[in-house]
């Protein structure tokens, strides 16, 4: 069908549609809320760009894989070799199993106000890692090992909880972190070298 | 279908919908009663999360459908006025989908599907329960495949002519459906029925999680595309004005179409399996999303503000003032936008590929989706209802002023809800917990908001069955009104609709815009745990 035909069927359609196929009716306010939105969205974008380049901060997300049914077999998820480790320059790196339900070893004590690494797999099924009020988080999907480091800035005992359901027990789930001060865990370090 | 069967048939739905509604509304209550933990009489993980199974599958799976599906094929056949094509495939998908709520329905409350509505394996659920959800989508797919023919006959049999803004929308819904449930599909029908049925012994937990991501953000747009017709298409009528910009609307639903599929990932952030690049890109294309929604934000506040100044509002905002505030409809859209824009603020911190690591999985997440879904979404659908009642039923509602009480008694319920559920959050309590037992000071600052949730809830429960009350009073002893009145009007545009470019008047080309962002963003991601080595996970009870 044509024009035509349709100024036939619709005469007050006709003069709407003669030439004017095409041509949107966009407000010049509306216009000028676009470029504020796509603006807004411009600031967003950027700040996220900017502390992810600039800044270094990053999500989790090494695609490292495991196999979760046989973690003890794992050098590094082997029961002994869990928990916090002072490494020779001096970084701090701590191991942890998931496994309904806790993470495990029960109880650590780490250093604040320095880079601390995280290595976590999961033993069963899928479990979330939270420590309240810092950014220490992450998903601990079976099969996959979570890699987060982070900086605790204050001294003082946290829960560090399960935070992706995991079955009738999942409230209980948890474990205790100790952080303390810098110049209590370089002391405490030297005493144990001495001993 | 005669309309007395069509009028069955639309009902049908929204009966489903609502019936399930209320019941998750009393479960709702129930769980902010037991999570507070303080009647000790109720305390039980078991029944805890049976019910928060359910609340979350009914409440985002069968409100949600049979909602969306009795609204559709009211919208196709009152703004195409054509009659349902194909009657019979139409109950069979309603037929199916019941039958799949059904059966699931029955695994969840026999707590063997205490597994949450996002599913998440390597915890097991019965077979049952997987097999039901997925009739469930299947029968929405009967409806899906309706609208998009009816939307292709329209054309063909007014060919040139621009298919009318609420079937467009409609259909874009349509589509962005069949697209968005092919990824849960895909993790139910090749990996969890498989898996739970002992063909297969593992699963990929890394995969189903990436598969189940697909659907979980575009799934948000399926739920609230109908709300953003009613907005567009509703509001400005019932406001007494018209659709300020007919145009922009048109676009602003394909955006949601286009930009609203590709960017799952932002499910994943905290997630070990996929990198950092694919999750930033998803984390852009999630900002880009807004843009849709700020343009609705603008067109519909505008055309009420035009109805407000017509009806003699004057200054800034004496425009606000004369608004109907005593309609239901604009009454709701007014409630609606205070609690999307509350929302939209947590939304950004959601987003925000850093700053999601303050709220991943607190208690923030819940608060942050009952304020915009059970919120904005819901109070748009309870103001659809009320519209179209008279058109259905042949009744008028019983009341003028109940349904004013029931929608702001629900917002009112939802804010005292969900404030501290979001504060909750920031104090570092995690989502899904059924009691709090965690040996540290820090919970003990928890029990004033739990309290205010417990308020906030039984404000809801109430506007809930205030709501179902209300429907079913009218429809049975609701005056009598003639088909006439009981009309469905949609907004007429403020500038005369003029003949639409092909882009804005169909959707092949935006297929395969899709088509190439969800090979760009999901290819690679799920093809890697084919081309690495990779360890499933076998079913585990919970
Ligand atoms: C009477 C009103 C309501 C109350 C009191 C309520 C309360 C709750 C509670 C306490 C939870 C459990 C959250 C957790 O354990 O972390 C929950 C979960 C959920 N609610 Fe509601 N809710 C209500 C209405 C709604 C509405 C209207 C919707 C949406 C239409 C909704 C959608 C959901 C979903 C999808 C979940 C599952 C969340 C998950 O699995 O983590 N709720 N609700
Ligand atoms: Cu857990
Ligand atoms: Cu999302």
């Amino acid at each position: 069908m044509s024009n035509d035909d349709n100024q036939h069927d619709f005469p007050d359609e006709a003069h709407a549609l003669k030439g004017s196929s095409d041509h949107l009716h966009i407000d010049p306010l509306e216009k000028k809320w676009i470029y504020v939105a796509l603006g807004l969205i411009g600031v967003f974008v950027a700040t996220i760009l900017y502390t992810a380049f600039a800044k270094h901060v990053h999500p989790p997300g090494e695609m490292e894989t495991i196999d979760s049914a046989r973690l003890h077999l794992s050098e590094e998820f082997a029961e002994d070799n869990l928990g916090v480790v002072t490494q020779a320059d001096g970084s701090v790196k701590v191991t942890l199993v998931a496994a309904r339900y806790g993470f495990y070893p029960r109880e650590i004590r780490i250093p604040a106000g320095q880079p601390i690494t995280f290595r976590i797999a999961s033993a069963d099924v899928l479990h979330g890692i939270h420590v309240p009020m810092t950014n220490m988080a992450t998903m601990v999907v079976p099969g996959y090992v979570s890699t987060v480091t982070t900086t605790f800035p204050k001294p003082g005992e946290y829960p560090m909880l399960c935070n992706e359901y995991c079955g009738m027990g999942h409230d209980h789930m948890w474990s205790k972190v100790t952080v303390v001060s810098r110049e209590s865990w370089q002391a405490g370090n030297t005493q144990t070298q001495g001993r | 279908m005669a309309d007395k069967d069509f009028r069955v048939f639309v009902l049908s739905h929204f009966w489903l919908a609502f019936g399930a509604f209320g019941l998750a509304c009393v479960m709702g209550f129930y769980q902010v009663l037991e999570r507070s933990g303080f009647i000790e009489a109720i305390q039980s993980p078991q029944v805890y999360f049976a019910s928060v199974s359910t609340h979350g599958v009914l409440m985002g799976f069968v409100l949600t459908t049979f909602f969306i599906m009795g609204f559709g094929y009211l919208v196709a056949t009152t703004s195409l006025k054509m009659p349902i094509w194909n009657p019979k495939l139409a109950w069979a998908g309603f037929g199916i989908a019941v039958f799949g709520t059904v059966m699931a329905a029955i695994q969840l409350l026999l707590g063997k599907a205490s597994v949450l509505y996002t599913f998440y394996p390597p915890v097991q659920a019965s077979v049952f329960f997987y097999l039901g959800a997925t009739l469930l989508v299947v029968g929405s797919w009967f409806w899906a495949a309706i609208m998009v023919v009816m939307f292709v006959q329209w054309k063909k049999a007014h060919p040139g002519e621009t298919v009318p803004l609420p079937m467009f929308a409609n259909t874009a819904n349509a589509m962005l459906w069949l697209w968005t449930s092919a990824g849960v599909a895909m993790e139910v029908v090749f990996q969890l029925v498989p898996w739970t049925l002992g063909w297969i012994d593992t699963v990929d937990v890394g995969l189903a999680r990436t598969l189940f991501s697909w659907t979980l953000h575009p799934i948000v747009y399926f739920w609230l595309i109908p709300a953003y017709i009613a907005l567009y298409c509703l509001v400005p009528q019932a406001a007494g004005g018209k659709l300020f910009s007919h145009d922009l609307a048109r676009i602003a639903f394909i955006l949601l179409l286009v930009f609203g599929l590709p960017i799952g990932f932002h499910h994943l952030y905290m997630d070990p399996e996929q990198g950092k690049g694919f999750k930033m890109i998803h984390g852009i294309g999630t900002f880009l999303v807004a843009l849709p929604t700020l343009m609705t934000g603008f067109t519909v506040i505008a055309s009420l503000e035009k109805a407000g100044r017509d009806a003699g509002g004057q200054g800034l905002f004496g425009w606000i003032g004369t608004l109907r505030w005593s309609n239901p409809m604009v009454l709701s859209a007014i409630l609606a936008f205070l609690m999307l824009i509350a929302g939209g603020f947590g939304g950004i911190v959601n987003a925000s590929y850093a700053m999601n690591a303050m709220v991943h999985n607190t208690a923030w997440v819940p608060g942050h989706f009952h304020l915009i879904f059970g919120g904005t979404t819901v109070i748009m659908y309870f103001a659809v209802a009320y519209a179209v009642w008279p058109r259905l039923t042949g009744k008028a509602l019983i009341s003028g002023s109940l349904p004013l009480v029931q929608l702001w008694s629900w917002f009112i319920g939802m804010i005292i809800l969900s404030t501290p559920w979001h504060i909750l959050g920031l104090l570092g309590q995690p989502r899904r917990i059924s009691s709090v037992v965690y040996n540290s000071l820090l919970t003990l600052a928890w029990d004033p908001y739990e309290l205010a949730m417990i308020i906030g809830g039984a404000v809801l429960l109430g506007s809930a069955m205030l709501f179902l009350h209300i429907l079913a009073k009218s429809q049975k002893r609701g005056e009598p009104v003639t088909e006439q009145a009981a009309e469905i009007h949609y907004a007429e545009s403020e500038h005369p609709v003029v003949r639409m470019p092909a882009l804005l008047n169909g959707f092949g080309f935006w297929n395969l815009v899709i088509l190439a962002l969800m090979l760009a963003n999901f290819g690679y991601p799920i093809l890697q745990f084919f081309l690495i080595k990779t360890y499933g996970s076998t079913g585990w009870g919970y």
